[in-house]
């Protein structure tokens, strides 16, 4: 068995609920779901994020979209023009939820490591007008 | 004006209420009595205008903010410099402003608990700003009956921009409720800009083409409420049923009870399939009754706020921040000042991943330090917008990035979600259609 990162198994994408976060989980691959099912869990989840996330961590399933959705309270200062916080729309809490590590197979850990990730060497290529 | 020109829509669903924007509105309006809308709807209107006429494309919007009968005249004015005077109806639906009837309400035994805490309004009913119910497709479909060429609306449910073209369109019955449920899901994917075809998509985002010239949403819907979504023919962006996927799950608590106030949505059900050439097709959509209350969002004054930056360069740059901090926490404590919640945050290290960030490396090129306050009075932050500048000469060394000038400081407009009885909002719901 290995670690993998959530980032290399799912992705995600987060946003604000009054005073709460929410993020939703996509596993890239259908197969790979049942990790998410099995190892996300509400109370796993709630450790990772530790004092940021305040009150409960709930989570929901959507099986046939292969996603979880998780609802945590009391992440985000007070929320909406409250909040001091950078964040404070919780547009990013989905990425600090993908660096949770997954148990999995030498097999699946050898296929998806780097699956979310830029390419090595990659760039944007070169402005308007100065390219072919 | 690309939605409307890059292909045919029937439609066009123009969403430009936030949470809080009721309550910036508010204010606007409340110094000048013909302000209080979306500005920018206008303009627009008037450059599409006749393009929307000629091609039979309906616009519905929330645009109207808290003034939605400003707004009307101002979109037959747009109209009329645009050329199609007499070729063209404005419908205007109002009756979500609460305002005006709040002590009334209360009165009436209208609580306005607050959802989220189940604080009673007393505590904060001096200090409310706005007070606004989301309202339904009704209004918009009869704004649509009565021939519409544009509909604008003050707070509604955002999806109902989508799901009440439908159930004019195809007469869906208000108690066709998976049918809504469907509507309501291609709503929801719909409301976001270009979020469901690659924008914020995290999905090999590095390989999504051309987001310089990315295509918004389209959703066609078939009578069954199958839908497909998609994008314009030569626009840039991605659809995909991942890219809509990320879309489904954002902003959303129970996605078995997606509450709108004509059903009650369940995105579980959903099904997805890939077409291919950026079309995804949904389908199997259910939905549930409508519930008793309409959601209310309320607004009001919570205090002042100013956040500060200065940015610190290697060596021992996060050290620095960090010391920088402390220094001007004494400052401000010497200073006998009280603030509700004072914020540290190392943008370049801890600002957005906060403890899971760890222990900043001593060779950390650079990072910004970015304190914020929140207070009950003015003075206080007014102050703290004052001591940041002096941190560059009296405290630690290498710091720039105050060219900028003194921190702005912001009133704090607080967000209170309530209920309300359906029973005391729509007998006042209005629908007025103007001829351009």
């Amino acid at each position: 068995m290995a670690f993998v990162q959530l980032v290399d198994l799912a992705h995600a994408r987060s946003g604000d609920k009054g005073n709460n976060a929410n993020v939703g989980v996509i596993a890239y691959d259908p197969e790979h779901y049942h990790l998410l099912v099995s190892q996300l869990t509400s109370a796993r989840v709630k450790e990772h994020f530790g004092e940021i996330v305040k009150g409960p961590v709930e989570r929901f399933e959507l099986p046939k979209l292969h996603a979880l959705n998780f609802l945590l309270h009391g992440a985000l200062g007070g929320g909406g023009t409250v909040s001091l916080m950078n964040d404070a729309q919780a547009k990013v809490f989905s990425t600090a939820l993908l660096r949770i590590e997954i148990e999995v197979s030498d097999a699946v850990a050898a296929a998806v490591t780097g699956r979310g990730r830029v390419p090595a060497g990659w760039t944007p290529g070169e402005p308007p007008g100065k390219g072919e | 004006m690309r939605q409307v020109e890059g292909g045919p829509i029937d439609y066009l669903a123009l969403d430009y209420l936030a949470e809080v924007t009721m309550s910036i509105m508010q204010k606007l309006r409340s110094r000048d009595p013909a302000a209080g809308y979306a500005r920018d709807f206008a303009p627009l209107m008037e450059r599409i205008f006749p393009a929307c006429i000629s091609g039979g494309v309906r616009v519905i919007s929330n645009a109207g903010g808290v003034n939605p009968d400003a707004a009307a005249d101002a979109v037959i004015e747009a109209g009329r410099s645009s050329g199609v005077a007499g070729q063209a109806k404005v419908g205007l639906v109002a009756g979500d402003d609460l305002m005006e009837r709040l002590d009334d309400l209360i009165a009436a035994g209208e609580r306005f608990e607050n959802m989220e805490t189940g604080e009673p309004l007393e505590s904060i009913l001096g200090r409310v700003q706005s007070a606004n119910a989301y309202l339904g497709a009704a209004p918009i479909v009869r704004a649509l009956e009565l021939g519409a060429d544009v509909v604008v609306t003050g707070r509604c449910a955002d999806a109902a921009l989508t799901y009440g073209p439908l159930m004019h369109e195809f007469g869906w019955h208000e108690d066709d409720f998976d049918r809504i449920g469907a509507g309501v899901a291609a709503g929801h994917i719909n409301e976001c800009g270009a979020q469901a075809t690659g924008g914020n998509c995290s999905i090999e985002w590095w390989d999504i083409p051309n987001l310089a010239d990315v295509g918004f949403p389209i959703v066609e819907v078939s009578e069954d409420g199958s839908f497909v979504v998609t994008k314009h023919l030569g626009t840039g962006g991605r659809v995909t049923s991942a890219t809509v996927t990320e879309q489904i799950v954002y902003e959303i608590g129970d996605p078995a009870a997606y509450i709108t106030p004509d059903a009650v949505a369940d995105f579980t059900s959903l099904e997805l399939t890939d077409l291919g050439d950026d079309r995804v097709r949904v389908t199997g959509a259910k939905g549930r009754s409508r519930t008793d209350s309409l959601k209310v969002s309320i607004a009001y004054s919570a205090g002042w706020k100013a956040v500060g930056t200065l940015t610190y360069a290697w060596p021992d740059a996060a050290a620095k921040a960090r010391a920088a901090d402390r220094i001007l926490r004494s400052r401000l404590e010497g200073l006998g000042l009280h603030f509700e919640e004072m914020r540290t945050e190392l943008v370049g290290w801890d600002s957005t991943h906060g403890h899971l960030a760890g222990e900043p490396p001593a060779d950390l090129p650079e990072v910004q330090l970015r304190i914020g306050v929140r207070a009950a009075e003015r003075a206080p932050v007014e102050r703290f917008t004052r001591e940041i500048a002096p941190l560059v000469l009296t405290g630690p060394p290498s710091v720039t990035g105050f060219a900028g000038g003194r921190p702005r400081v912001q009133e704090v407009m607080a967000y209170w979600p309530a209920l309300i009885r359906r029973e005391a909002v729509e007998p006042h719901v209005t629908v007025d259609v103007r001829e351009v």
